[in-house]
C-alpha cells in the first residue's frame, strides 16, 4: 500500500511540474499576475509530493518490504539501519528520484528567495525549472519506477553494493546532487533572460550567488566522493578519471568558469553572450553527466545496471533541454550586444583566458570520457583512455590559469599598465621558481612535475600574502580593526578559494612525487619498514559484523621507539553478494597519512599486507574544502542583501502600479 | 541569426549523434575470453542423484545451454518461467548449473560447515525451489564451493552459456534470459550451430 501511495505521488508531482512549466510561462508572455502567481504554489507542491514519494520509498527500505523490486535488489534485512536508508539511492531508480527531489528543492529555494526579483522573470525561471523537472519525472515513472513490485516477494534482499555501505557514502551523492542540479538555477536564470531579452548587470547579480552554492556543494561532493574512493577501494588513489567522476568534473570546471565570468557580466556588462553560455553549458555537462552515468553508454567502475530504453529516453531529454536551449541561444544571443570595453591589459582580460582555458579543459576531460566511444561508432576498435591523457592535457592547461589566478587580481578593471603590474608580481614569481626548485633538491626528488609543482603552490601562496598585505595598505591611515572590516566578504572568499588551490596543489604535488607503498608477506610478530616507521603484525581475528564477516588485523605502527598508532584494517565478506570486500586503516597527520590493507590469507596466519605512506594527501581535501569556503564568503557578501532588499521594494512598488 | 551562435548547437548535435550510435552498442558486452574455446571440463555431482555424477563430456554430438542458477537468486526467478516453457517446447536441452547454493546465500553462514552438511543442505533447497518453480532441466549439476563457476567466469547469477557439439563455448548471455533475447539471438544462434553441425 505504502509503495503505491510514493507512486501516486509521484504522478502527482509530475501533474504539478507540468502547471509549473506551462501557466507562469504563458502569465509572463501575456503579463498576467494571477497566471505567474501559480509558479510558487505549484513548485512547492511538487517538492512535497517528490518528498512523500521518496520517503514511501525509503519506507520500502526500512521495513525490508522485499516485495517492492529496487528493495529486494538493493536492501537485506540485516543491513544496518543507516544503509538501509542511504541504499535508496545506491541505484539507478532511486537516485534518479533523489536527482528529481534536489532539483525540486532548488526550485523551492528559488520561489522563497526570489521576492526581489521582477515577477515576469521569477515566473520565466520557474516555468523552465518546471520543464526539466516534468522531464525526469516522466523518465522516471515511464522507464525506472522505483515502486515496481516483485510478485511474489522475495524472501530476502540482495543487499546493498558492499562498496556503498560506507558514511562517505552517506553525505556523497546528496551533495553532488544538490552541486550539479544547482546548475539548473543559473540555466534557468539565462534561458528566462534570453526569453525576456533582458540580460543586464541585474541578471548577472542574481544568478551569481545560485551559482556560487552550487559550485559549494559540488566542490564538497567531489571531494567526499574522492575521499571515499582513498579510503574505500583499498589502493591509496583519491582521483581516477573514470568516466563517472569525470561526469562531475566537467559541471566543476564550467561551473568556475561560469562564476568568474558572470563576476564580468556583473561588474563590467562585459561577455554576456559567453556567459549566457557557459550557464547553458555548465547545466548541460550535469545533464550529460547523468546520461553517461545512467545510460550505461560508457563503462565505468561505477556502473549501474544498463538498459537501452533508458538511455534513449535519457539522450531525447538530453537533446530536447539542451538542443532548444542553444537554439535560443543562437536566435536571442546576438541581441545581447556588447558590456563595457576593456583593453588587452586587464582583469576583464585575465579572466577570459582562464575562462577560455577552463572551458578548454573541461572539454579536453569530454573529448577523453567520449573517445572510447567515439572510436567504436567510427569502427576504429575498443579502446580505454587513462591517467596519462588527462594528466598530459591537464597539466599545461591548469599551469598558465593558476599563474594567471593570482596574477588577475593585481590587475585594475578595464585598462592597466601591464609594467606596472608586471613589476609588482615579478619578486613573487621569481621567489616562486626558486621554492620549486629548492625544495624539490631539499626533497631530493628532482621531476619537472615536482619543481613545477612546487613553484606554482608557492606562487599562489606568496601571491596571496602580498594580495592581503596589499589591501591592508591600502587604508595606510585606518585602524586596525577598521581595515579590516573594509575587505568584503567577497573579497575574502575570492582570497580564500584562490589559496585553497595553492593548498591542493601542495598535496596532490608532494603526494604524487613522495608517496611509497610495500606488499608484504606478514604473519603474527613480524616487522616490516617504509619512510621510516615500522609495522608490526599483530595477528588477525575475527570481527564479524551484521551482513558480513571480517577478519581483523592488528598492526602496531611505530616511529623508533615510539608507537604512535594501531591499526585495524579489515578483509570483509559481505554474505548476500559474496562480496570480498577490504577496509582500509588509515592513521591520519596533517602532513602524512599511513595507510594499511589487509590483502589474501597465503597460508594459515600469513597475511599479504600493503602498507602506503602519503604524504600530505589531506591537504588535497583541505585545499578543496578551503575553495568550497571561500564560495560560502563569497555568498555571504552583505552587498546581495543589501541589493536584494532594495530590488524587494522595487519589486513590491512594480505588483502595487 | 549569425552563424557564430550556432556553433554551439551544431557541436551538440554532433556529439549527440555519437551518443546516440553509442546506445546501439552494448557496453556490458565484454567479449569473453571463452568464446569459441572449448568449455572447461568439469565433473560435478548431479542434483537428481548426489552419488552419481555428470561430466561436460557427456553432451558432446548435441547443441545445448548451460545455465547458471541458484535458489537465493532473485533475477533467476524472473528468467525461470521462461526456462519452464522452453523446456515445454523441447527447443534446446538445458543444464542446470547451480551455483554455491548455500555459500552464496547471504541468509546462512556457511562458514565452518561441514562439505556433506552443506551438500545436504543444497540438495534439500535446491530440490524444493524446482518443486516450487518447475524443473526446465534435463539435470542440474551442484556447484557448492563455484570452482566451475569461477573456471566459466560466472560473475553474477543468472548466466547461460551456449555450447556447441564440439563441446565449445559459443556464446554468453549475462542476466536474466528474456524472451527478446531468446528469439533474436539465442534460438537464431542455435540453429546456425545445428546447421553448421
Amino acid at each position: 500500500m505504502i509503495p503505491e501511495l510514493g507512486h501516486f505521488a509521484l504522478v502527482l508531482a509530475l501533474v504539478l511540474a507540468l502547471v509549473q512549466a506551462v501557466v507562469p510561462m504563458i502569465g509572463a508572455n501575456r503579463n498576467r499576475f494571477a497566471l505567474m502567481a501559480v509558479g510558487r504554489p505549484a513548485a512547492q507542491g511538487q517538492f512535497f509530493f517528490i518528498l512523500v514519494s521518496y520517503v514511501c520509498l525509503t519506507w520500502a527500505f526500512i521495513q525490508s518490504d522485499f516485495s517492492v523490486q529496487l528493495a529486494a535488489s538493493n536492501s537485506h534485512s540485516a543491513t544496518p539501519l543507516m544503509y538501509k536508508i542511504t541504499g535508496v539511492w545506491g541505484n539507478h531508480e532511486g537516485s534518479l528520484l533523489l536527482w528529481a527531489m534536489s532539483l525540486s528543492l532548488w526550485t523551492v529555494a528559488v520561489t522563497v528567495f526570489s521576492r526581489h526579483l521582477p515577477e515576469a522573470f521569477v515566473a520565466r525561471v520557474l516555468g523552465v525549472l518546471g520543464w526539466v523537472s516534468a522531464g525526469f519525472l516522466s523518465f522516471l515513472l515511464v522507464t525506472s519506477n522505483p515502486f515496481d513490485r516483485l510478485l511474489p516477494g522475495a524472501g530476502e534482499g540482495r543487499d546493498l553494493n558492499p562498496l556503498l555501505q560506507d558514511p562517505g557514502m552517506i553525505i556523497h551523492p546528496p551533495l553532488l546532487y544538490m552541486g550539479y542540479v544547482g546548475f539548473s538555477v543559473a540555466f534557468a536564470f539565462a534561458i528566462a533572460a534570453l526569453l525576456s531579452g533582458r540580460m543586464d548587470a541585474a541578471w548577472a547579480r542574481w544568478s551569481r550567488p545560485w551559482t556560487t552554492v552550487a559550485w559549494v556543494f559540488l566542490t564538497v561532493g567531489i571531494a567526499v566522493g574522492s575521499g571515499w574512493a582513498y579510503y574505500e577501494l583499498g589502493w591509496g588513489g583519491w582521483w581516477f578519471w573514470d568516466p563517472v567522476e569525470n561526469a562531475s568534473f566537467m559541471p566543476w570546471l564550467l561551473g568556475t568558469a561560469l562564476m568568474h565570468s558572470l563576476a564580468v557580466t556583473e561588474k563590467r556588462g562585459a561577455f554576456r553572450s559567453w556567459t549566457v553560455l557557459l550557464a547553458i553549458s555548465a547545466f548541460s555537462m550535469s545533464l550529460l553527466g547523468t546520461f553517461i552515468v545512467r545510460s550505461g553508454v560508457i563503462t565505468s567502475v561505477h556502473a549501474f545496471a544498463t538498459d537501452p530504453k533508458r538511455g534513449l529516453f535519457i539522450l531525447a531529454l538530453l537533446v530536447i533541454v539542451i538542443g532548444v536551449s542553444l537554439l535560443l541561444y543562437a536566435w536571442r544571443a546576438p541581441r545581447l550586444g556588447g558590456g563595457g570595453s576593456f583593453s588587452f591589459v586587464s582583469r576583464e582580460t585575465a579572466l577570459l583566458g582562464n575562462n577560455v582555458l577552463l572551458s578548454v579543459a573541461s572539454a579536453s576531460v569530454l573529448l577523453g570520457t567520449m573517445y572510447p566511444l567515439f572510436l567504436d561508432a567510427l569502427g576504429m576498435g575498443k579502446i580505454s583512455v587513462g591517467p596519462p591523457y588527462f594528466e598530459a592535457v591537464f597539466i599545461p592547461l591548469m599551469t598558465p590559469v593558476v599563474v594567471l589566478m593570482m596574477f588577475g587580481p593585481f590587475l585594475r578593471w578595464k585598462d592597466d599598465d601591464l609594467l606596472a603590474a608586471v613589476r609588482k608580481v615579478v619578486p613573487a614569481f621569481i621567489a616562486s621558481v626558486a621554492i620549486g626548485v629548492g625544495t624539490a633538491f631539499a626533497l631530493d626528488h628532482v621531476t619537472w612535475r615536482t619543481v613545477l609543482g612546487l613553484a606554482l603552490a608557492a606562487w599562489v601562496v606568496l601571491a596571496s600574502i602580498q594580495l592581503l598585505a596589499g589591501r591592508f595598505t591600502e587604508r595606510a591611515g585606518a585602524a586596525m580593526g577598521a581595515r579590516l572590516r573594509s575587505i568584503t566578504a567577497a573579497w575574502w572568499g575570492m582570497w580564500l578559494a584562490h589559496l585553497g588551490v595553492g593548498v591542493f596543489i601542495i598535496g596532490v604535488t608532494l603526494v604524487g612525487s613522495l608517496n611509497a607503498n610495500l606488499d608484504v608477506k606478514m604473519q603474527d610478530g613480524q616487522r616490516a619498514e617504509l619512510a621510516g616507521y615500522t609495522f608490526t603484525f599483530r595477528g588477525v581475528q575475527d570481527a564479524n559484523g551484521p551482513n558480513y564477516d571480517a577478519a581483523r588485523a592488528t598492526i602496531d605502527v611505530s616511529r623508533g621507539e615510539r608507537t604512535i598508532a594501531t591499526l585495524k584494517p579489515e578483509k570483509r565478506l559481505y554474505l548476500a553478494q559474496g562480496m570480498p570486500m577490504t577496509e582500509a586503516a588509515i592513521d591520519i597527520g596533517p602532513f602524512r597519512d599511513v595507510y594499511v590493507s589487509l590483502g589474501e590469507q597465503v597460508s594459515d596466519g600469513t597475511w599479504i599486507v600493503s602498507i602506503y605512506y602519503k604524504p600530505f594527501i589531506s591537504w588535497v581535501w583541505l585545499g578543496c574544502l578551503l575553495m568550497a569556503l571561500g564560495g560560502v564568503f563569497a555568498v555571504a557578501d552583505r552587498r546581495y542583501r543589501r541589493l536584494a532588499a532594495r530590488e524587494a521594494a522595487v519589486a513590491t512598488n512594480q505588483r502595487l502600479a | 541569426m549569425k552563424a557564430k551562435f550556432l556553433v554551439p548547437l551544431i557541436l551538440f548535435f554532433a556529439l549527440a549523434g555519437f551518443l546516440a550510435f553509442g546506445l546501439t552498442l552494448n557496453p556490458r558486452e565484454v567479449p569473453s575470453p571463452l568464446i569459441d574455446k572449448p568449455a572447461p571440463a568439469f565433473r560435478l555431482a548431479r542434483l537428481d542423484d548426489p552419488a552419481s555424477t555428470f561430466a561436460l563430456e557427456e553432451m558432446r554430438g548435441q547443441v545445448w545451454l548451460l545455465n547458471v542458477w541458484a535458489s537465493w537468486c532473485v533475477a533467476c526467478r524472473q528468467e525461470h518461467p521462461l526456462l519452464v516453457r522452453m523446456a515445454g517446447q523441447k527447443l534446446v536441452p538445458v543444464v542446470g548449473l547451480n551455483y554455491k547454493e548455500v555459500r552464496g546465500d547471504g541468509a546462512i553462514n556457511a562458514r565452518g560447515m561441514a562439505l556433506e552438511a552443506e551438500t545436504a543442505m543444497a540438495v534439500e533447497r535446491a530440490r524444493r525451489w524446482l518443486a516450487d518453480h518447475g524443473n526446465p532441466y534435463v539435470l542440474s549439476v551442484l556447484d557448492i564451493d563455484g570452482r566451475v563457476g569461477i573456471d566459466f567466469g560466472v560473475y553474477g547469477v543468472p548466466e547461460t552459456f551456449l555450447i556447441d557439439a564440439e563441446g565449445r563455448i559459443r556464446y554468453k548471455h549475462i542476466g536474466p534470459i528474456t524472451p527478446d533475447s531468446l528469439q533474436q539471438v539465442i534460438l537464431p544462434k542455435i540453429e546456425e550451430l545445428r546447421r553448421a553441425g
